[in-house]
């Protein structure tokens, strides 16, 4: 049996803010056994070709409740080379993620590839709350915390929540917006969950 | 026949000039999977050398039977020229084997490794070595990353075992035993071209090791590379396993309090490739004893 993947573009619909008519979403349902490089690099292949048909901005789901197992070589594939890909000044489009039903070991393995090169990723827990994995600081989990509780927040919201210099918080969730786990909505100047733009995108 | 005793056939057969060689196992009363792969890759290199090596089979019942199990013989028809004496057929597979010898070609192979070890592992692993569920596909995890660094690394075919026995008067619990052997180009062989230069005269198959094993260095300059073998340590660690790889003329090994062998060896007689080995032991909550142990398997009709 092999690892695989399902796409199928969800409902693209409008959403209540300025990102509406750009923002678009995919599921990549990823299932069985997900172990070797060559596996992990045709799925990050078909992911990519799923973000690419979508348009400037895209928030895309990677779902894995239908993993058994994945190593950590195709977990590389998969994810942080593609997360990395996305981070990188270079990108193809604007590209955000969120992951979904990583189990206890698998979120580990997640973690650890992410962490070893500086990326993050945004991941739903069990318990319906999202939570930050990969290379982030105490700091960083604290501002985004915040920013999920807030939903979306400008500079100065968020600089009040966490009682915290201006300075050091605007540097903070730069952080995070250059690692994609935090979308910056220029039209309005506020910082914006992934979690309540995927709700909000339906 | 077993990790120390291959370095001693190793040594045996290493200066041979004799065409005809012959490795006798007729008194041989146990082997474990690195025995068993060892003697595959023994006998697979003097080919390549030239020789024409022969096997005899041992003539205990027991041993005959687990090769059996092991599928042992049907490996042993390619790696060696003969192989003379009666092996006792039993069916491949068994209450001890989680997986028989299996050739490692291509990736195709280490997805059926997985598939299988995930089909029979997941009941052995959770009621025999009281393992939780996720620690079993930690432990799939660890099979593929092993068995990938033969095609990744050694540019070479290998051979992957792995059983569950009794190790009653070494540490009073069962254990998985994983063996892992290719005769590729080996860790000097795989890092020299990257890595070599900045070692100097230092090079060697002992610092090879290191770097790969203690630093996680790769032949890639890919950042997500070099971290197979840093998680299979970690993995190991927390289940206070033993981990060895030999390359060349060194070995290296996470040593766990258990054990007593030095954590590095050097000049060991040369063979090419890697051949890994772990040992997982059974887990048990810390304050049990020897005996408890004992007594709460037998209790539980798990001997």
């Amino acid at each position: 049996m092999s690892g695989g993947m399902n796409g199928d573009y969800l409902r693209r619909s409008s959403l209540r803010f300025d990102l509406s008519a750009l923002v678009r979403r995919s599921v990549a349902t990823l299932y069985s056994h997900l172990v070797t490089r060559p596996t992990g690099q045709a799925l990050r292949l078909g992911i990519e070709s799923q973000i690419g048909e979508l348009g400037e901005v895209c928030l895309s789901v990677l779902d894995f409740g239908q993993v058994a197992v994945i190593d950590f070589s195709c977990a590389d594939e998969i994810v942080a080379k593609l997360i990395r890909r996305f981070a990188a000044d270079e990108r193809p489009c604007d590209a955000y993620f969120i992951a979904r039903g990583l189990g206890e070991f698998h979120r580990e393995t997640v973690d650890y590839v992410l962490a070893r090169q500086g990326l993050a990723l945004v991941a739903e827990t069990a318990d319906a709350r999202v939570e930050l994995i990969g290379d982030v600081d105490d700091v960083g989990r604290q501002a985004f915390a915040a920013l999920e509780s807030a939903r979306r927040a400008r500079l100065d919201a968020l600089s009040q929540a966490l009682a915290a210099p201006r300075d050091d918080v605007h540097a903070v969730a730069e952080r995070l917006v250059q690692q994609r786990v935090v979308l910056y909505d220029s039209s309005t100047r506020e910082y914006v969950s992934l979690r309540a733009l995927l709700e909000e995108l339906g | 026949m077993e990790e120390r005793t291959f370095d001693e056939l190793v040594g045996a057969v290493s200066d041979l000039q004799e065409e005809r060689v012959l490795l006798d196992a007729n008194r041989l009363r146990w082997v474990d999977p690195y025995g068993m792969t060892g003697l595959l890759a023994i006998g697979t290199w003097l080919r390549r050398r030239g020789h024409k090596p022969s096997l005899r089979l041992p003539d205990n019942t027991d041993v005959t039977s687990y090769l059996s199990r092991m599928d042992f013989y049907r490996h042993a028809a390619e790696a060696f020229t003969e192989v003379h004496g009666q092996g006792r057929q039993a069916r491949p597979g068994g209450s001890d084997v989680l997986l028989e010898i299996t050739p490692i070609r291509s990736h195709g192979d280490v997805h059926a490794v997985v598939d299988r070890v995930q089909e029979r592992a997941g009941t052995i692993l959770t009621t025999q070595l009281h393992y939780s569920r996720s620690a079993a596909v930690q432990f799939s995890v660890i099979l593929s990353e092993v068995c990938q660094n033969i095609i990744e690394h050694a540019q070479s075919d290998g051979w992957v075992a792995t059983q569950t026995y009794h190790w009653k008067e070494r540490l009073g619990r069962k254990v998985v035993a994983i063996a892992v052997m290719d005769l590729g180009i080996g860790f000097r062989g795989s890092l020299s071209s990257e890595h070599g230069t900045r070692f100097a005269d230092r090079w060697s198959d002992a610092t090879a090791l290191e770097s790969a094993f203690l630093s996680g260095y790769s032949r890639f300059s890919d950042p997500g590379r070099g971290q197979g073998l840093q998680q299979i340590r970690r993995v190991v660690a927390r289940w206070e396993g033993r981990v060895t790889i030999r390359s060349g003329t060194a070995r290296i090994a996470d040593v766990p309090a258990w054990d007593e062998r030095t954590p590095l060896q050097r000049n060991l007689p040369p063979f090419p490739g890697a051949q890994i080995g772990m040992v997982l032991p059974a887990a048990v909550p810390e304050a049990q004893t020897t005996g408890e142990v004992e007594a709460h398997e037998k209790a539980t009709g798990r001997r």
